[in-house]
């Protein structure tokens, strides 16, 4: 996998795809065999929107890599909110650590950050737009409970805003699939999306239902996501609308046995819990999932640019610190 | 400065290169004239390649002049600048049928069309209120050029009508 930065899973060829799948698998498998191979290597967090989960995995993850963390903190206490720019923040940040991770707000933020910095950065979301390593965990995930080729996945909730979606969507184009988009009328899949992913998918079929029934029984992977209140004006229009794509026992009676039901976490009401000690269940796999997948992801980051033999490896710049405008 | 605006005949369209059109278009020494422009963007095509007349340029448009080949058409024409294909190629997203003369005394001396780039840097702003080229950062806007739109760089966001309206005119 040859590529400077993670910046959206649109860049992802399928051979990629495979790299970093596979390179999780090993590490699931053996965990030990990689506990030191980042040793002195350093990860910046940089979160400018709330995320713990992430965030946590991403430190779980570097840490088990024999590496460590350092975290910029919430925006409400760092330089951000005396006005500086993105493109400043990582520039100053990229001189301390050995690769960063960025959640930001603003659409593109990654894309933009990534033209500042020699390191390699990791999106982890910005707005409504890319959050490829949720995307990968997914794509593990599938592989592992239903595989990758000829596939059918339903895509069921808030298509519209759902940034978890539309990467997972560009990045299923890769292989054989049949993808169903469910959801309201309200919140389906956003045009640019559609353009892509008719762009891209030429073995791609997709597409779009506002109900769950006419599929469900044809799929292999249910893969839903929440319905968010502020979408709505008002509470009623909320509740009558998302009650439609909530899931129980009784709803998946008329799908596979094989059926394997996803969620991004966290659910509120769309999968009921009855459904968790079924085998359809796999969002707390694929919840952990996260920390292997994003392992694999920083290992072969980090080996590109040339820090991962598990040497001294600290930046040059380490020491700078007190040179800039460091952040309190 | 905008110096003229009013309507002008339009004979070239009846008699090809013919000595009328070379007349007409000639009326500048050097420079530039942007022909066959879609009624009611020649303000537009002035925008989008940032001439506002704060450089001293000479600068003549007309608007709604009537055209064999639209109903109405507009016409630029700059005095003393020559502009380069890279130039005039963002005009394919307001006025694809342009064509473009360069004028050295008083001669027609090339006489191209508009084709669409790939992509355009710095003239347009992104609509999206989200995306991160629309705040304070450091940051030259960029679009990829689709077939009948433009889409962010950095949002992705897709505009296929009013192009216009994105021109950056800070
Ligand atoms: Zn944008």
């Amino acid at each position: 996998m040859r590529h400077d930065h993670l910046i959206t899973s649109k860049q992802l060829s399928r051979a990629d795809i495979e790299t970093v799948l596979d390179r999780a698998a090993e590490i699931d498998a053996d965990p030990e065999a990689v506990a030191d191979r980042h040793a002195n290597a350093l990860l910046g967090l940089l979160f400018f929107e709330p995320s713990t989960r992430t965030k946590m995995s991403f430190e779980t993850a570097m840490k088990r890599l024999g590496g460590d963390v350092v975290d910029m903190g919430s925006v409400e206490s760092s330089s951000v909110k005396k006005g500086e720019t993105l493109a400043d923040t990582v520039r100053v940040i990229e001189g301390y650590t050995d690769a960063l991770v960025l959640r930001h707000p603003k659409q593109g933020a990654a894309a933009m950050a990534s033209e500042f910095v020699d390191v390699p950065l990791l999106n982890a979301g910005d707005g409504a737009g890319h959050h490829p390593t949720q995307t990968l965990l997914d794509l593990y995930t599938i592989q592992e409970n239903a595989g990758l080729d000829d596939l059918t996945i339903g895509i069921m909730g808030d298509l519209k805003y759902g940034r978890t979606v539309h990467s997972l969507a560009y990045a299923l184009t890769n292989f054989e699939t049949r993808q169903h988009f469910i959801s309201p009328e309200s919140l389906q899949l956003p045009r640019e999306v559609v353009y892509d992913l008719h762009q891209q998918g030429e073995d791609t079929q997709i597409r779009e239902h506002e109900t769950l029934e006419p599929v469900l029984s044809s799929l292999d992977v249910l893969y839903v996501t929440r319905i968010q209140r502020e979408r709505f004006p008002d509470e009623d229009e909320y509740q009558k609308v998302a009650g439609e794509y909530q899931i129980d026992i009784e709803t998946l009676e008329a799908a596979s046995d094989e059926l394997t039901v996803m969620h991004p976490l966290p659910r509120v009401d769309e999968i009921a819990p009855e459904i968790d000690d079924t085998d359809y269940a796999a969002y707390f796999e694929q919840a952990h999932n996260a920390v292997p997948v994003r392992m694999a992801l920083l290992d072969l980051f980090l080996r590109d640019h040339g820090t991962g033999t598990g040497a001294a490896t600290a930046t040059d710049d380490a020491a700078n610190g007190d040179g800039g405008e460091a952040d309190e | 400065m905008v110096t003229e605006v009013r309507p002008m005949s339009d004979d070239h369209d009846h008699h090809d290169d013919n000595a009328a059109h070379e007349l007409r278009v000639s009326k500048i020494q050097d420079g530039t004239v942007i022909d066959h422009v879609r009624g009611g963007q020649a303000l537009n095509v002035l925008a989008i390649l940032g001439i506002d007349g704060t450089n001293g340029e000479e600068v003549s448009v007309g608007m709604n002049v009537p055209s064999n080949r639209f109903a109405r058409k507009d016409i630029v024409k700059v005095e003393g600048r020559e502009l380069s294909q890279d130039e005039v190629d963002v005009l394919s997203l307001i006025a694809p049928d342009a064509t473009i003369n360069i004028v050295r005394d008083y001669e027609v001396v090339e006489k191209h069309r508009v084709e669409r780039p790939e992509y355009v840097e710095g003239v347009l702003s992104c609509p999206n209120a989200d995306c991160i080229t629309t705040g304070d950062e450091p940051v030259t806007s960029r679009f990829e050029v689709l077939p009948g739109g433009v889409r962010c760089a950095y949002c992705e966001t897709i505009v296929r009508e009013e192009i216009a309206a994105l021109i950056d005119t800070a």
